[in-house]
């Protein structure tokens, strides 16, 4: 019965989580700690530094999360099953009707128009993630002196080696980790 | 039928990894996805992966896993949907399963919170290597109506905080609306 309750709860998840990671956490919230109580509110911000800390989206995260406390690993398939079973479904629908009309020129007109806005959604993206990257803060909290020298190098040796030497992304991402982290422990800062 | 296998194989191997290896949101595996299935292994085009974006990011669901569905789909049908997404979600379920029982100790370790804080500087680095030859492009068809709306939407989306579905909406409009003057142009000439 628990199960069930669980699988109902983040297939309402999955449906109604519209605009990615964040939007999904004030819904996991309600139906996890508010409605059914599998959770408290302090387990549940433990989950959220947890989920960030780790790769995987957020609502997969969180799913996985509160199916294993709650459940083992029964809980972990019937939840993060929910939780995709919405996004599959419309993708797929939504996949279909793409591919049998993208030809048509019309349909090119309306997606030209999107393009650019995806570009600029990337972008914003790496931005933001750049500012934390460098001075710990949003745009608007910046302070130019808390500037992180150790992580401004990586980001220009990365993008270096990205466009320069066409380096994979993982070995960057992973490498830039493990050389900030050697870094950081000579410098004897951890 | 032998290549149908190892077609899903390496969509799955690829997704595996991409997703085991994404930190933070959802348009850094977009990056990722671009730079692999659009540059590395030519299965699809880059005007292509900006639309599956654009699709994946106006459907409700994670991001990744919109995304996983639609470049299954592309490759190989139903099959190659569940194989992508398969591949997509077992990483953080398997990461999260073990983590979830010794939490505590994940949390508190100063060397994964340093590597974590450094990666960003990396992840950074990708996604601007990705965005700037997408820009680029944007920049090359010299259509001034999409040059604007792609710096409107930056300046929306980073500075403003305008939501990412928001943007995508209003330039769906904007699409329609120039759909709709194209069309009586050419209704224009023809009469």
């Amino acid at each position: 019965m628990l199960l069930l309750k669980l699988f109902f709860a983040f297939i309402q998840v999955g449906l109604f989580s519209v605009g990615g990671g964040y939007a999904a956490i004030p819904l996991i919230q309600e139906q996890i700690v508010n409605i059914h109580r599998l959770m408290t509110l302090e387990e549940f911000s433990d989950l959220i530094t947890v989920a960030e800390m780790t790769p995987g989206p957020i609502s997969i995260n969180s799913a996985t999360f509160v199916g294993m406390r709650i459940a083992g690993v029964p809980g972990v398939l019937l939840c993060t099953i929910g939780c995709i079973i919405p996004s599959f479904c419309i993708c797929l629908t939504l996949a279909h009707f793409y591919y049998k009309y993208r030809t048509v020129s019309g349909v090119q007109v309306v997606l030209g128009a999107m393009r650019p806005a995806v570009v600029a959604l990337i972008t914003s993206a790496g931005a933001s993630i750049l500012m934390l990257g460098l001075f710990q803060a949003e745009i608007y909290d910046v302070v130019i002196s808390d500037i992180r020298v150790v992580e401004l190098g990586i980001f220009a040796a990365a993008l270096f080696l990205l466009r320069k030497f066409k380096v994979s992304a993982i070995t960057i991402i992973l490498g830039s980790g493990a050389a900030g982290t050697i870094i950081y422990a000579l410098m004897g800062a951890i | 039928m032998k290549k149908d296998y190892d077609k899903l194989w390496t969509l799955f191997k690829s997704m595996f990894v991409l997703s085991a290896c994404t930190f933070g949101g959802g348009f850094v595996i977009v990056s990722l996805m671009k730079k692999k299935y659009v540059e590395e292994l030519k299965w699809l085009e880059e005007d292509e992966m900006l639309d599956v974006t654009a699709i994946t990011q106006s459907a409700p669901g994670p991001l990744p896993v919109n995304a996983s569905v639609i470049i299954g789909y592309r490759i190989a049908g139903v099959a190659g949907s569940l194989t992508a997404v398969l591949g997509t979600i077992l990483p953080p379920m398997i990461i999260i399963s073990i983590i979830s029982l010794f939490y505590e100790q994940f949390r508190t370790n100063r060397y994964i919170a340093a590597a974590l804080q450094v990666m960003r500087a990396g992840v950074a680095a990708v996604i601007f290597d990705v965005a700037i030859n997408l820009a680029g492009n944007v920049l090359k068809t010299r259509r001034m109506l999409y040059i604007i709306m792609m710096f409107t939407a930056f300046i929306a989306a980073y500075l403003l905080d305008v939501s990412a579905m928001l943007v995508i909406l209003t330039c769906l409009g904007i699409g329609l609306a120039d759909l709709a003057v194209s069309l009586r142009k050419k209704r224009g000439v023809t009469v």
